[in-house]
C-alpha cells in the first residue's frame, strides 16, 4: 500500500493513472445524472407547499454539499502536500479550488432563485447564507494566492495554509441552521433514520449527490492531468508524449 | 526533530489555533448571529425596543385579518404571541400555521412590520401525504 502511494507521487505514474481512471468516473457520472434528473424532474411528485419549485433542490443541495466536501479535501490534501512535500498532493489541492468555487456559486445562485418566490427575498444575511458566501470568498482567495507566486512550491505552501485556516468555516456552515435562528431551513438529513424529505423525493436527491461526486472526480482528473503536463513540461516523458517520439 | 515533523507540529498548531479562535469568535458573536427574535424574547425584553429588528414565529391559525392591503395576524412561538400589522404584498408561502420572519419595530404591544419573509421548513412531501398526515392528526 505504502509503496503504491509512493509510486503515485511520481508525476508520470500519476498522469498514467488519471488516464486509466477517467472512464471510471465519466460513465457513472453520465448514467447517474441522467437517472437523477429524470427521476427528480419528471417522476418525483410535486411538494405540498412549494409545488414544482422544490425541484431546484436537486441541483442546490448536491452543489452545497459538494462545495463543503471539496473544500475539506482541498484543505486536507493541501496539508499533506505541505507536510510531506508531495507534488501530486499540491496539484490535487490546486485544481480542486476552481471546481469547489463553481459548486459554491451554483449553490448560492440556485438558492437565490428559489428564495425570491418562496421567502420573498433573493438574499438575506442569515448565518447559513453568509457563511456559504464566506466559503466562496475563501475559494477565490485560495485561487488568487495560488496564482500570485511564480514558484509553484511557494504558491502551494501559502495557499495550503489559507485553506487550513478556512477549515473553521465548514462546521459553521453545517451547524449554522442549528446553532442560530436562520431563515434557511434545517438540514434534511438531521436524523438519518427519519429524513424530513419523503422517500419518493429523497431517492433522486441521493442519486444526484452521487452524480455530483463522480463529476468532481472527473473534473479533478481532467484538470490534474493538464496541471501535471504544464508543471512537468521540461521533463523527458512529457516531451516524448507530446512529440510522439 | 526532523524538518517534516517540524512542519507537522506547525500544521497541528495552526489547526488548534484556528479552532480556538473560531470557538471564541462564535461565543462572542453568538447573539449577533441570530437572524430573528422570537415572541418570547420580546416579552422577556431581550429584543431591542425603539429600533428595527426581525421577529420570527408561526402565523396563528385563524388570526389573519385582511383589510385592503393591510394585514394583521398573530405570531407565536408556541409560548408567547405578538400581534403584527403589515401593509404590502405577502410571499407565496405566507399562510396560517406557516413560519415567517417579519422586519419592523414595536409600537406598544403591536409589531409594525415593513417586510415579511416566509420561512420554509425542511419537510418535503407530496400533497397526498400532507393531507393524510393532516387527517390522521385531526382524528386523534
Amino acid at each position: 500500500m505504502w509503496k503504491w502511494i509512493q509510486k503515485l507521487a511520481s508525476p508520470k505514474v500519476f498522469f498514467e493513472t488519471t488516464n486509466k481512471l477517467i472512464p471510471w468516473f465519466l460513465w457513472p457520472f453520465i448514467g447517474l445524472i441522467l437517472l437523477g434528473l429524470y427521476w427528480g424532474l419528471v417522476v418525483a411528485p410535486a411538494d405540498y407547499q412549494q409545488g414544482e419549485s422544490f425541484r431546484i433542490m436537486y441541483i442546490h443541495v448536491p452543489s452545497a454539499w459538494m462545495s463543503m466536501l471539496v473544500y475539506f479535501i482541498m484543505a486536507v490534501v493541501g496539508g499533506i502536500g505541505l507536510i510531506w512535500q508531495i507534488k501530486m498532493a499540491q496539484v490535487v489541492a490546486k485544481v480542486s479550488a476552481p471546481i469547489g468555487a463553481s459548486f459554491t456559486l451554483i449553490a448560492l445562485a440556485t438558492g437565490a432563485i428559489w428564495g425570491k418566490p418562496m421567502w420573498g427575498a433573493w438574499w438575506v444575511w442569515d448565518a447559513r447564507l453568509t457563511s456559504e458566501l464566506i466559503l466562496l470568498f475563501l475559494y477565490l482567495a485560495y485561487i488568487s494566492l495560488n496564482n500570485a507566486f511564480d514558484d509553484p512550491k511557494t504558491a502551494s505552501k501559502a495557499s495550503s495554509i489559507l485553506a487550513i485556516v478556512g477549515l473553521v468555516n465548514l462546521p459553521i456552515i453545517h451547524y449554522s441552521v442549528k446553532w442560530w435562528n436562520t431563515l434557511h431551513q434545517g438540514s434534511i438529513l438531521e436524523d438519518i433514520s427519519k429524513p424530513s424529505v419523503h422517500p419518493d423525493m429523497l431517492w433522486p436527491l441521493l442519486i444526484m449527490v452521487f452524480a455530483f461526486q463522480f463529476l468532481y472526480g472527473l473534473l479533478l482528473l481532467l484538470n490534474a492531468r493538464d496541471e501535471i503536463l504544464v508543471r512537468e513540461q521540461n521533463s523527458r516523458w512529457v516531451r516524448e508524449l507530446v512529440t510522439g517520439e | 526533530m526532523t524538518k517534516r515533523q517540524n512542519r507537522m507540529v506547525l500544521v497541528a498548531l495552526l489547526v488548534l489555533g484556528v479552532s480556538l479562535t473560531g470557538y471564541f469568535g462564535i461565543k462572542a458573536f453568538n447573539d449577533n448571529l441570530l437572524y430573528f427574535f422570537t415572541p418570547t424574547d420580546i416579552t422577556e425584553s431581550k429584543a431591542p425596543i425603539g429600533k428595527s429588528f426581525r421577529l420570527g414565529g408561526l402565523v396563528v391559525t385563524g388570526s389573519v385579518i385582511r383589510e385592503n392591503m393591510n394585514v394583521t395576524f398573530s405570531l407565536s412561538d408556541n409560548n408567547k404571541t405578538i400581534k403584527v400589522s403589515y401593509e404590502g404584498i405577502l410571499p407565496d408561502l405566507f399562510r396560517e400555521g406557516q413560519g415567517i420572519v417579519a422586519t419592523g419595530s414595536l409600537d406598544g404591544d403591536l409589531f409594525l412590520a415593513t417586510t415579511v419573509l416566509a420561512k420554509h421548513d425542511e419537510n418535503y412531501m407530496p400533497p397526498e401525504v400532507a393531507e393524510a398526515l393532516l387527517n390522521s392528526s385531526a382524528g386523534e
